[in-house]
């Protein structure tokens, strides 16, 4: 992989007990990178200091070999579009979109490249509507074209669906996904929603309490979680210590097994405990389980495959760590 | 077919038609009046009155072109950055606000005035014979104006300015725009709508402004000193007329400024977070902003001050010193204890308070029929209870002096001049806009689901709007009516044109006073009007 954008050891000190990073991580172009993690993790810092507004305290920040560390915000291209979109209230879309455009050519030329950028978010001829005429998806797309229309070299999201609708997530998810690969761009997206993490990004960055926890694709991070957060924090995950570790996986010590939902089932003999719990979902059902030894656990299975109050022994599948 | 009309619709028809009369029909028995009055051939013909309006306009002008030029940078300074002692300063700079207007004059007179101190030190220092300059004419009007206006802009700046997202302007980095650009493209647009309300706010008081022109302006007249003298000389006739032409031109003013604010822009589009303060950090930038605004705190507050000192000097006691020889409180003694300068006192309180209590039951009524019923009429209501704003005190002193100077009860129209109704009546008219806009807003923000719980819980209607809707409205009612109180307290501009000896209020006491040469006395008025306005809008002011 040829590294498009390089975060080399970037950190951020916010007064004497607070540090993001050090963060080392290269993202190659075209890629669409998620930094997930709970908030308060400084991801949002990480965006902050991709796009300028904050100054890293140590290390560097590179596009194509070139060094921005210090580069400040109007200088940078990068195009970043905001949690909360930040359209200007006091222009219309053409001129929101054209804001970045002054001195890119002539009027005509400005104009098309509105026109392009815009069509490309499917809001052709749009120009003269008021920003707050519009709903939140389109306001969200505005927002796209706008930061596309100066062909900055990186993009950067702000939780770029936390303010719509679920409803629209999904297929907005999609549809921004299907923009960001015509354009080609290299893109940086803020989330602390895994299905988003999973959805939008080709690779996605944990983040937690300022470091960097894992780097990869997410059936990496799913099925081999480089450690015990981003073993619950990507996904449901139910950790088993002890006794009822050994009972699932065999061996012997003391060792820590994490065993997703799915991969638990219900079986003539393994573990045993009682269901206390059932969480219909249509497709199928989690039940909670509690080991004789009091242990609670998830386990998604059959709806019918088990009802409360009834005695049940559980396998595992395949566990992680086992 | 007529339907019977609803309890509801009979209130909203009463308060239309009560506010008509209080705010409009004066206005239109002046206008008629003055259709009829033979003085437009002598209000056309003479270079005087030209001379006064265009004094006006052009005073008006300068006044918002100052009071921005001080306003709207302190705003950017006090909001953007960090300094020590940035919070005591913010909160001082709005000092000017405390002052009544014609307190905030002879203030001015003690202190820059010919005899004053800054001219006695200058005299000494120079060993002049003469006082160093003579406070008088436009300048000394406009230094007057930019001291008690620039606070307008100062206020409403600020207020822009923390309602800005700071993601607009991060958004406009990112797209390439430098700091200039920034400011130019995004901040000032945004900030549009807060600096034409203070260019309104402060071209409307400059035209109304009667106290400066009156104490300071000697042979330079202005269309309200101009009018009120008029009055004062018998020519009712040409008095009118000049009425008609000062509302024009305040309506006209006001049209124009309107059409500049542009739309109505939605600023918060999202959660916006306003820029925080960013601390100065250069040792020698950080001494020079904490000197110059301490330095500045010292000139807003020289006023007050030196309006306390002259309190405190006995009459005579004080002739060619720099400063008194003799401190003592014989003056505030006078004042408390002789009944004929209590008078005055108790006068304005009462009828401040009176006018008050009336326009805050106007605008409860006016708020529960315009937001809560949205009766028919409540574009009405609204535009009744607004009006008198958008004229200068001096015409509805006038409209109403005419108007209720006759007794013809078919017209509605009573003899109330000279009678103790009279000037509450005028403080009324000038408290509504405060009160209404005040409780209508607070109104507008109220969810009527309170209102409903709490009658759900079996409150009645008396409980429910002691219980839950006043206190909810507590805010915008405070405010609103801390401000009428406190401008029917200094009032002068009605006052000087309706008062009676029996009904006289401190302004027009303290104006006598320094006819007399009684400084003392006058000052010690001023005092009490100030330290009262400053508890009272403290109170206004508390969340």
């Amino acid at each position: 992989m040829t590294a498009f954008l390089q975060i080399e050891g970037a950190e951020k000190r916010w007064g004497n007990d607070v540090t993001i990073g050090p963060i080392t991580l290269d993202i190659a172009r075209g890629e669409i990178l998620a930094l997930l993690g709970p908030s308060g993790s400084g991801k949002t810092t990480m965006l902050r200091l991709l796009a300028g507004f904050e100054t890293a305290d140590s290390g560097r920040i590179r596009v194509a070999h070139e060094d921005v560390t210090t580069v400040p915000p109007a200088r940078r291209r990068f195009g970043m579009v905001f949690q909360h979109y930040a359209l200007f209230p006091h222009l219309d879309v053409g001129a929101n979109v054209a804001f970045g455009l002054q001195g890119a050519g002539s009027r005509e030329q400005v104009a098309s490249k509105v026109a392009a950028a815009l069509s490309l978010v499917d809001l052709g001829g749009y120009e003269r509507r008021k920003v707050h005429e519009l709903s939140g998806g389109q306001q969200q797309r505005v927002a796209l074209a706008r930061a596309l229309a100066p062909e900055p070299r990186v993009l950067l999201l702000d939780e770029p669906l936390s303010n719509l609708d679920p409803a629209l997530r999904e297929r907005t998810r999609r549809e921004l996904r299907q923009v960001i690969k015509r354009v080609g761009i290299t893109t940086v997206f803020v989330t602390h929603e895994q299905e988003e993490a999973f959805d939008l990004g080709d690779r996605i960055a944990v983040i937690n309490a300022g470091r960097l926890e894992q780097t990869g694709a997410p059936e990496e991070l799913y099925e081999q979680p480089a450690n015990l957060f981003v073993a619950t924090f990507v996904g449901r995950a139910n950790v088993f210590r002890g006794a009822a570790a050994r009972t699932l996986c065999g061996g012997t010590g003391d060792r820590i097994i994490v065993v997703r939902p799915e991969r638990l089932r219900f079986a003539p003999t393994g573990l045993a405990g009682i269901v206390r719990e059932r969480r219909y979902t249509g497709a199928a059902a989690f039940f909670t389980v509690e080991s004789e030894t009091g242990e609670r656990f998830e386990v998604l299975a059959e709806p019918d495959a088990a009802s409360v109050g009834e005695q049940v022994h559980v396998q595992a599948v395949r566990a992680i760590s086992c | 077919m007529l339907r019977r009309l609803s309890r509801t619709e009979i209130a909203a028809l009463g308060l239309v038609l009560l506010l008509a009369w209080l705010v409009v029909y004066p206005i239109v028995i002046v206008v008629l009046d003055a259709a009829n009055a033979t003085a437009w051939g002598a209000f056309f013909t003479r270079s005087s009155e030209w001379a006064a309006l265009w004094a006006s306009v052009w005073i008006s002008l300068a006044s918002v072109v100052l009071a921005g030029a001080i306003g709207i940078p302190l705003a950017f300074l006090f909001e953007w950055f960090d300094f020590p002692g940035r919070k005591t300063l913010g909160a001082l700079v709005a000092l000017p606000v405390v002052l009544p207007p014609l307190v905030g004059v002879i203030a001015f007179l003690f202190l820059y005035g010919e005899s004053g101190f800054i001219a006695r030190a200058v005299q000494v220092v120079l060993g002049l014979e003469q006082a160093p300059w003579r406070l008088q004419g436009p300048t000394a009007i406009l230094l007057v104006h930019a001291y008690s206006m620039y606070v307008y802009f100062y206020l409403f700046t600020r207020a822009g300015l923390a309602r800005l997202d700071v993601s607009m302007l991060e958004a406009a980095q990112a797209l390439g725009a430098d700091r200039r650009a920034t400011f130019w493209r995004v901040i000032v647009p945004l900030l549009r709508p807060s600096l034409v309300g203070a260019a309104i706010l402060t071209f409307m008081t400059a035209l109304g402004s009667f106290s400066a022109p009156y104490i300071f302006g000697g042979g330079f007249r202005v269309m309200t000193t101009q009018i009120v003298a008029t009055k004062l000389n018998g020519d009712l006739p040409l008095a009118m007329v000049e009425t008609v032409a000062l509302a024009v031109v305040a309506v006209v003013g006001l049209l124009i400024l309107r059409r500049t604010e542009g739309e109505d822009i939605l600023v918060a589009l999202g959660k916006g977070i306003a820029p925080r303060p960013r601390p100065i950090r250069r040792p020698g930038v950080r001494m020079l902003a904490t000197a110059a605004g301490w330095g500045l705190a010292v000139v807003l507050l020289l006023p007050h001050l030196t309006l306390l000192l002259v309190s405190l000097v006995p009459y005579g006691a004080w002739t060619t010193e720099i400063l008194p020889p003799v401190l003592n409180l014989e003056n505030y003694r006078r004042l408390f204890s002789e009944a004929e300068r209590l008078r005055p006192m108790i006068n304005s309180l009462w009828m401040a308070a009176a006018s008050t209590a009336v326009a805050v039951a106007i605008g409860l009524v006016g708020g529960w029929l315009v937001v809560r019923k949205r009766v028919a009429l409540r574009h009405a209501i609204e535009g009744l209870l607004a009006l008198p704003w958008a004229l200068p005190g001096t015409v509805f002193a006038i409209a109403l002096a005419i108007t209720f100077s006759v007794n013809a009860p078919l017209q509605l129209r009573f003899v109330l001049v000279g009678t103790a109704v009279i000037l509450p009546l005028a403080y009324l008219v000038r408290a509504l806009p405060l009160t209404g806009r005040g409780i209508l807003a607070s109104y507008r923000q109220l969810d009527p689901a309170l209102e409903e719980a709490a009658a759900s819980l079996g409150a009645g209607r008396w409980r429910t709007l002691t219980r839950v809707t006043i206190p909810q409205l507590r805010p915008g009612l405070a405010a609103g009516a801390s401000l009428a109180f406190v401008a029917g307290l200094g009032d002068i501009v009605a006052s000087i044109v309706l008062y009676t000896y029996e009904t006289r209020p401190v302004s027009i006491e303290i104006l006598s006073s320094l006819r007399l040469s009684e400084t003392g006395v006058a000052a010690a008025f001023g005092v009490v009007l100030m330290l009262v306005s400053a508890l009272v809008l403290g109170i206004g002011a508390r969340r």
